[in-house]
């Protein structure tokens, strides 16, 4: 019966690397905020909040453990998310570019 | 641990119900299920990131102000609380995968107090806003703005309510997941065979940590450097 279940434990060790690591990325992206680095402030704050949600995702929501189907789930919403953010972003901020007569 | 599911036959119901073939079926169908919710409120959120993403952009100059108003400290402070009860979270759902049900409830408390801990900080950062007349409305006065731009700032602040308070009613409502948890665990009911619910109520805690790892940067960070 129980061997149905098909699980995987990962050890206590990895669950602590992973928070250490959190913890690391948390003093880095507050430190850095204090740099001024123009407009990369933005990119290198983002890319460690995608670093983050990556190692929660991975280790504590078990997203490298889980079914194919469920790896599809979470792809697919995050591409859905990835539609609505570049195309209305897209939409604002190209508005500028382009002369519209009676504007 | 194995015998223990046919011993008690309430706990091998609850792991195989009739409508599935076997128990990791049934255990895929709950875990899909949840990360579809999650998916919707990543879309959820998604438009509420979006609206702060588009006036952030229009209004450049008078964010960075608004947003070098925020106490760095709390928020780093509160990011690390609410990790640490990530980390007691999935500890929990550790010990229930491994059928430690005293481990659990310990685990599961922690995650709370942790929770709590989290909520105490936003309260008191809330009332530091209200003190200080950053509540949109009419009393609404932020310093180093042009009185022309204190619309665009109280844009920047109902935003901030908007989205840490949606976020913090997530809290609240994990809080009150993690009590039923707690009490059942009490119960004894979580095993090596059945721990689904300690499994999917650690999906949406996590999830809800995820949310909090992008606003802390987008609220607290990006821009500190333009201060005027």
């Amino acid at each position: 019966m129980s061997n149905d279940v098909h699980q995987h434990v990962d050890s206590v060790t990895t669950y602590v690397l992973v928070f250490v690591g959190l913890i690391c990325l948390t003093v880095a992206t507050t430190a850095v905020a204090f740099v001024d680095l123009g407009p990369f402030s933005v990119v290198v704050a983002l890319v460690i909040a995608c670093c983050k949600m990556l190692l929660v995702a991975l280790f504590f929501m078990h997203v490298r453990h889980s079914t194919k189907l469920t790896r599809l789930v979470v792809l697919g919403g995050l591409l859905w998310l990835g539609i609505l953010l570049l195309l209305t972003l897209g939409d604002v901020m190209s508005r500028g570019w382009v002369g519209v007569p009676g504007r | 641990m194995a015998s223990d599911a046919h011993v008690h036959a309430h706990e091998e119901s609850l792991a195989l119900r009739e409508q599935f073939d076997t128990a990791a079926q049934q255990k895929d169908a709950s875990t899909l299920g949840m990360w579809i919710f999650l998916i919707t409120e990543v879309m959820f959120f998604g438009g509420l990131f979006l609206a702060y993403t588009v006036y952030r952009h229009l209004y450049a100059e008078v964010f960075a102000v608004a947003s070098s108003s925020m106490n760095v400290y709390y928020g780093a402070a509160n990011t690390v609380v609410l990790l640490c009860s990530s980390l007691t979270m999935v500890l929990a759902v550790r010990a229930a995968q491994l059928g430690q049900k005293k481990a659990i409830v310990l685990f599961l408390i922690l995650t709370l107090i942790l929770g709590g801990v989290f909520l105490g900080v936003k309260a008191f950062e809330w009332k530091e806003k209200f003190d200080e007349h950053h509540i949109p409305g009419p009393t609404f006065h932020l310093d180093g703005v042009s009185s022309s731009e204190q619309g665009h700032a109280q844009l920047f602040f109902s935003l901030y309510f908007a989205m840490t308070g949606l976020h913090a009613l997530h809290m609240v409502i994990g809080a009150g997941l993690l009590l039923y948890l707690i009490l059942e665990a009490r119960k004894g009911i979580f095993t090596a065979e059945y721990n689904t619910p300690v499994d999917l109520i650690g999906l949406y805690w996590h999830f809800v940590d995820i949310i909090w790892i992008f606003l802390f940067p987008l609220l607290y960070l990006i821009d500190r450097h333009l201060k005027r």
